[in-house]
């Protein structure tokens, strides 16, 4: 019992049974996420299997008929502050009047409370974060003249001002340049070093077990979950994309053994 | 011009102005928010949901009191907002035709409300039907008082909540996992618009009010891409089209509410233009200079690649006849003689042309600071 009480404490993220229906079409079927402090995990599975509705019910965006969800063991409501959100680019117009320092300085909003405007360590703090991203050169560029991948940057690192333990992002490497790329990888190792943890949606298959520890397979329900090496099969993979197994054999674990790298 | 002295002496005109201004700051401060927020519409049935409010504020109380018919106008206005949010989450219509639907029947009880009162006996009734297409000349202190006070209640609503209004308009879902209560932030931001839009309904009119609106914030769009320049060059715009298109009513005695919309849609027409970045004359400006300059690099190139092919003897002159075929005669022509003029290139005796050693060297510059476009020979 203290052993179960213990590593339920550990989690930095866990949602439990949590159910969500569109017009009678169920999106999430009793789906848990359970992510263990300090680590990358991604969330995979075919369109339209919930990836984005999971993350924005984890964060509150979206009210599930059904589950809870936790954060560091406590409602996620109480813990807010502690959970960072990295939305998928496109969900925003980036032809709005502002530069990419003032969409970094908004990460600082959730500590200033009501009417209290950002000021000098606020913008100090969101310079810093363009930095780490190395965006430092475009702070004061309008948005829209950012490439894709430089929005991107924008977006993580006002999810850096946040200073947050837990990163929820939505697809953070979606048509992004490598530059973009090898900086988003190179941020998430980062972060998993100081202790942070990162549930990402991500797309691309091949990638998985290079950038990330951990990974929930998800088609609707949750088909399997836990470390890359040993959840990442093929078995899994054909679980939860059905027939079109055919398209990504060979990059799960025990297929791709025979490939040279 | 007279009426730039009748300002200062003439009390009327001077009210006019004044009013006019002050609907036209507040209006154009929080429509800018509008149109950053794709709310031009809803700006639209509102406006012209306030008719039915004026018409029942009056049958209620009897009053024309400004704030009475504003407070009457605002509910109405607000109700309709309220009914097109609650249609669109309830059911399967969409947002137009919520909006559309609500518009004509808030504007046809209104219109059915005034008849009404127009066959009533009762004193005092007149000047109601102006809310249609407003009137600056009816417009009264008292009537400027409320407006500056109702107003300001707008104004400062976005000054206190500037960071909470600007990151609702660009990321409600980020706002949201911050902890903002955007539901409430969503309501407050469309309640002041309301409020910005009686501030101007008798002046302007429910029919044409939501130009004032749309109109000062998508000019001042143009100018800048800063929120906080947008924000206060729309509370300019629209005051300056609210002062010059009033006066311009009054003097003139058209009516005032399609004047002053005239005023604020030229705004928007020379701003999109004149202005700076996004101005269409200086695209059109840009597009064409940096066709010439591609023709002018091209023709060179061409004739790089013409003297390469001659070996030994780089300036020996060349007929031009190749290139007027692919490129065009007056193209290459009008990049031969700019070529001439910068000593890049030079005509021959007999007709032909050849570069310069100076245009040499500059074609030699541009193939290796970029990929030729497309030598023709």
């Amino acid at each position: 019992m203290s052993t179960r009480l213990r590593s339920r404490q550990a989690l930095a993220v866990q949602a439990t049974d949590v159910t969500l229906a569109f017009q009678q079409r169920p999106v999430l079927w009793d789906v848990d996420l359970e992510v263990p402090q300090g680590v990358l995990m991604a969330i995979v599975g075919p369109n339209g299997a919930g990836k984005t509705t999971l993350l924005r019910t984890v964060l509150g965006l979206l009210r599930p008929a059904a589950g809870e969800v936790r954060v560091f063991g406590r409602p996620y409501v109480e813990q807010r502050h502690l959970v960072a959100y990295v939305p998928q680019r496109g969900s925003v117009d980036w032809d709005f009047p502002t530069t990419a320092l003032d969409i970094v300085t908004m990460g600082t909003y959730g500590g200033l409370g009501w009417v209290r405007r950002p000021g000098e360590s606020e913008r100090a703090r969101a310079n810093a974060a363009l930095v780490q991203v190395g965006m430092q050169a475009y702070a004061n560029r309008q948005i829209s003249q950012l490439s894709g991948g430089q929005q991107q940057r924008v977006f993580l690192a006002r999810a850096l001002v946040q200073d947050a333990q837990v990163y929820l992002m939505d697809e953070p490497f979606q048509g992004v340049d490598a530059t973009t790329e090898r900086a988003i990888v190179d941020l998430l190792r980062a972060l998993r070093a100081e202790g942070k943890t990162v549930v990402a949606v991500h797309h691309d298959l091949q990638t998985v077990a290079e950038y990330f520890d951990q990974v929930t397979l998800l088609n609707v329900r949750r088909i399997a979950a836990g470390p890359v090496d040993r959840v990442f099969t093929e078995e899994n993979l054909r679980l939860t994309y059905g027939g079109r197994v055919a398209a990504i054999g060979g990059l799960a674990n025990g297929a791709g053994q025979g490939m040279a790298p | 011009m007279d009426v730039l002295g009748d300002l200062f002496l003439d009390y009327t005109l001077r009210t006019v102005a004044l009013g006019s201004a002050a609907l036209g700051i507040v209006s154009g401060a929080l429509g800018a928010f509008a149109v950053l927020r794709r709310q031009a519409l809803l700006g639209d049935a509102m406006s012209h949901a306030a008719l039915p409010g004026v018409a029942l504020a009056f049958l209620i109380t009897g009053s024309r009191a400004p704030l009475v018919l504003m407070i009457g106008a605002a509910m109405t206005g607000w109700l309709a907002a309220i009914a097109i949010v609650s249609i669109v989450r309830a059911s399967r219509i969409k947002t137009d035709t919520a909006m559309a639907l609500m518009l004509s029947v808030f504007f046809g009880a209104g219109l059915v409300a005034l008849t009404f009162i127009q066959r009533q006996p009762a004193a005092g009734k007149a000047g109601l039907d102006r809310f249609l297409f407003g009137q600056a000349a009816a417009m009264l202190e008292s009537d400027v008082i409320t407006m500056a006070a109702v107003g300001s209640v707008g104004l400062l609503g976005v000054l206190l909540l500037w960071k909470e209004f600007k990151l609702l308009s660009f990321d409600p879902d980020f706002a949201a996992t911050l902890g903002m209560p955007i539901r409430r932030l969503d309501v407050l931001l469309t309640s002041l618009l309301v409020v910005a839009i009686v501030v101007g309904l008798k002046t302007v009119g429910v029919v044409l009010m939501s130009a004032m609106v749309v109109a000062p914030g998508a000019a001042a769009r143009q100018w800048t891409d800063r929120l906080g320049v947008m924000v206060t060059l729309s509370a300019l715009f629209g005051a300056a089209a609210g002062v010059l298109g009033a006066l311009l009513s009054t003097t003139a005695e058209t009516a005032t509410g399609p004047t002053i919309v005239l005023v604020a849609t030229g705004l928007v027409v020379i701003s999109l233009l004149f202005a700076p970045a996004r101005g269409l004359v200086w695209a059109r400006i840009r597009a064409w200079r940096s066709h010439r300059s591609l023709a002018l690099e091209a023709v060179l190139s061409d004739l790089a690649a013409l003297a390469a092919q001659h070996g030994s003897d780089a300036t020996r002159p060349h007929d031009v006849g190749a290139l007027h075929a692919v490129r065009g005669r007056l193209v290459v022509e009008r990049a031969l003689a700019e070529l001439a003029a910068d000593g890049l290139a030079q005509r021959h005796d007999g007709g032909g042309w050849s570069l310069t050693a100076q245009g040499l060297a500059e074609a030699a510059r541009l193939a290796r600071t970029r990929r030729a476009p497309g030598n023709v020979v």
